[in-house]
């Protein structure tokens, strides 16, 4: 009963004029509106409640970051990074350092990887934290997400007592990070170990088995494995579907391998496993941190960057004081250095997925193309075909769960 | 199972493709392999479906752009083999006056917007793909804006030209 679709212009999606016998409506959801959580569009073809297709519509904040970083020395695309998935921008972050790592060859120390680590899983809850609680709040309930969200805040706190700065962090530095963690923030760490799990307990209790949330989100927007891997899924998503793809475990980057962790699956697919995959994984990640808490304890204290003064900014004191120290910093900041003629994919298990970066480098001053796959841009993509059939509301709680963040997916 | 490695994935496709497999790299450990656009959905197809093998995942497609190069546009596939946990780059090369090359839509759904996004900034035109169209730009923009004789405007950036620094 669907209608061929006609566009006027093909970025502006609309319908045929409906026939009034049939009773469709042509809906538009977004560009901005409360439920698709971003600057992104769905016009949807609705048959009472029901709809009946749907086309997409993104690029609406798309910033050319792939050009831009084209022209710029590496350590000017940090803050480009931070601007992808701005719920979790130290993983973009770190992923690209250790992209540009992995082109220069340059061997981290294991505290340094430790206290990335640490950073990465801070990042992921908090991620997770916005995306359930939203969840919650589109099936009607609040509470939820106002509990939660005062632990964001907190890590939010942790990231500032690191690098000074909330929400783009600008954290990382091509090996290492900019300064060490202080006392107060691995103090801020360990407080936030003890004072998250009751809270999450509490959020989990008010929603694993309320029987409004279980029946608005059970066997909807089921996906079976196979159409995952079609669609090129990766993270909780596609682990709810049952496939334990989990780049952490499967290619560990930043010494994964020495922790020891689960990673959590699902059965059905559908939005409430989502849901659950997120919250078991939150658990998970405070397991990582409390075990590179204890790693960092037994590496030699103070290591917060690897010996690579070609590409180590020197510390601003030095720069003021010491020749040397000034030379290396104009030439850093200038991407006046030596580097291979070469290309390099890594991936990182971002919070939505596989955050791969594609770097490939002419030797010059900036990336000659940069890359990035970017998990919710892919992840998005099936949202229009898995909504035909769907309830216009289940289709909401379906883009909630997927956790479509809008920097990522127009880039 | 039994840990899958480079040589082998190459041996494998050598066997099937020997001659229409221009050139075989390993940049940084993975293994990267160019060939024609004739070829690419064969060997994309073997590598997902054969056994051995098992690429099953499509991780990603997009395009560079190499004007200095005879066929100056380079579309870049990396596919993962979910179970023996191994991932491979294919590059394909083409002429400015050909920008042809198969969809790998009859293979993976998610190469639909991957290639999408490709042709918006390249003009790469996937045939057979079912809904090419601009995806991040407006549709009247008119150029493809990775392509290198499209430079950033950015007047800030002059300090930062080559000659300024004897090369």
């Amino acid at each position: 009963m669907s209608k061929p679709i006609t566009r006027i212009s093909t970025n502006s999606p609309v319908f045929e004029d409906n026939d009034p016998q049939e009773d469709l409506i042509t809906l538009n959801i977004g560009p901005t509106h409360p439920a698709t959580h971003g600057v992104f569009q769905n016009v949807v073809q609705i048959d009472g409640e029901r709809i009946v297709s749907g086309v997409s519509t993104i690029g609406y904040i798309h910033r050319a970051f792939e050009k831009i970083a084209e022209h710029r020395p590496f350590y000017q695309i940090t803050p480009l990074t931070d601007r992808l998935n701005y719920c979790s921008s130290p993983i973009n972050n770190m992923g690209w350092h250790m992209t540009v790592e992995k082109l220069l060859d340059i061997e981290i120390p294991k505290r340094v990887q430790y206290m990335r680590v640490i950073v990465m899983e801070l990042a992921r809850i908090a991620d997770h934290i916005i995306c359930n609680g939203i969840l919650g709040v589109d099936t009607g309930a609040f509470s939820g997400f106002l509990y939660v969200m005062q632990e964001r805040e907190f890590i939010y706190e942790i990231y500032e007592e690191i690098c000074g700065a909330r929400l783009t962090t600008n954290i990382g530095r091509i090996g290492g990070f900019e300064r060490d963690f202080n006392d107060v923030a691995f103090a801020k760490i360990r407080e936030f170990l003890v004072r998250f799990p009751p809270v999450l307990r509490e959020f989990q209790e008010l929603f694993d088995r309320n029987r409004i949330f279980v029946e608005r989100t059970s066997n909807v927007a089921s996906v079976t494995p196979e159409e995952a891997l079609s669609y090129s899924w990766s993270g909780p998503i596609l682990r709810a579907t049952g496939v334990d793809y989990d780049v952490r475990a499967h290619s560990p980057y930043c010494s994964y391998e020495e922790f020891d962790f689960e990673v959590p699956v699902g059965t059905n697919g559908d939005v409430y496993d989502r849901y659950m995959v997120r919250n078991e994984e939150m658990w998970q990640s405070m397991r990582i941190i409390e075990q590179a808490l204890e790693k960092i304890e037994k590496e030699p204290k103070g290591v917060f960057h690897a010996d690579v003064p070609d590409f180590y900014l020197p510390p601003k004191e030095q720069v003021y004081t010491n020749m040397e120290a000034l030379i290396y910093h104009f030439k850093i900041v200038m991407g006046e250095w030596d580097a291979p003629k070469d290309e390099v994919y890594h991936a990182v298990e971002g919070a939505n997925g596989e955050l791969g970066f594609y770097l490939v480098h002419d030797g010059g001053r900036a990336p000659y193309r940069l890359h990035f796959r970017r998990p919710s841009f892919i992840n998005y993509q099936m949202f229009a075909p898995m909504s035909s059939g769907m309830l216009l509301s289940d289709a909401i709680l379906n883009m909630s769960s997927l956790n479509v963040i809008a920097g990522e997916l127009d880039a | 199972m039994d840990k899958l490695n480079n040589q082998q994935v190459l041996d494998k496709l050598q066997s099937q493709f020997a001659d229409r497999i221009l050139h075989v790299a390993e940049p940084k450990g993975l293994l990267t392999i160019v060939t024609g656009k004739d070829s690419v959905i064969e060997i994309l197809r073997l590598l997902k479906e054969d056994d051995t093998l098992q690429f099953i995942y499509l991780t990603d497609i997009t395009a560079v752009h190499y004007p200095e190069l005879e066929n100056a546009f380079a579309v870049v596939y990396h596919v993962h083999s979910l179970v023996f946990n191994v991932r491979i780059r294919i590059k394909v090369f083409l002429n400015i006056n050909d920008l042809n090359i198969p969809s790998a839509t009859v293979l993976w759904n998610g190469a639909n917007w991957m290639e999408r996004e490709t042709f918006d900034f390249f003009g790469i035109n996937f045939e057979g793909h079912p809904d090419l169209r601009r995806i991040l730009n407006m549709d009247d923009l008119g150029v493809f804006p990775m392509r290198k004789e499209y430079p950033l405007e950015d007047p800030n950036r002059v300090d930062k030209k080559d000659f300024y620094f004897g090369r």
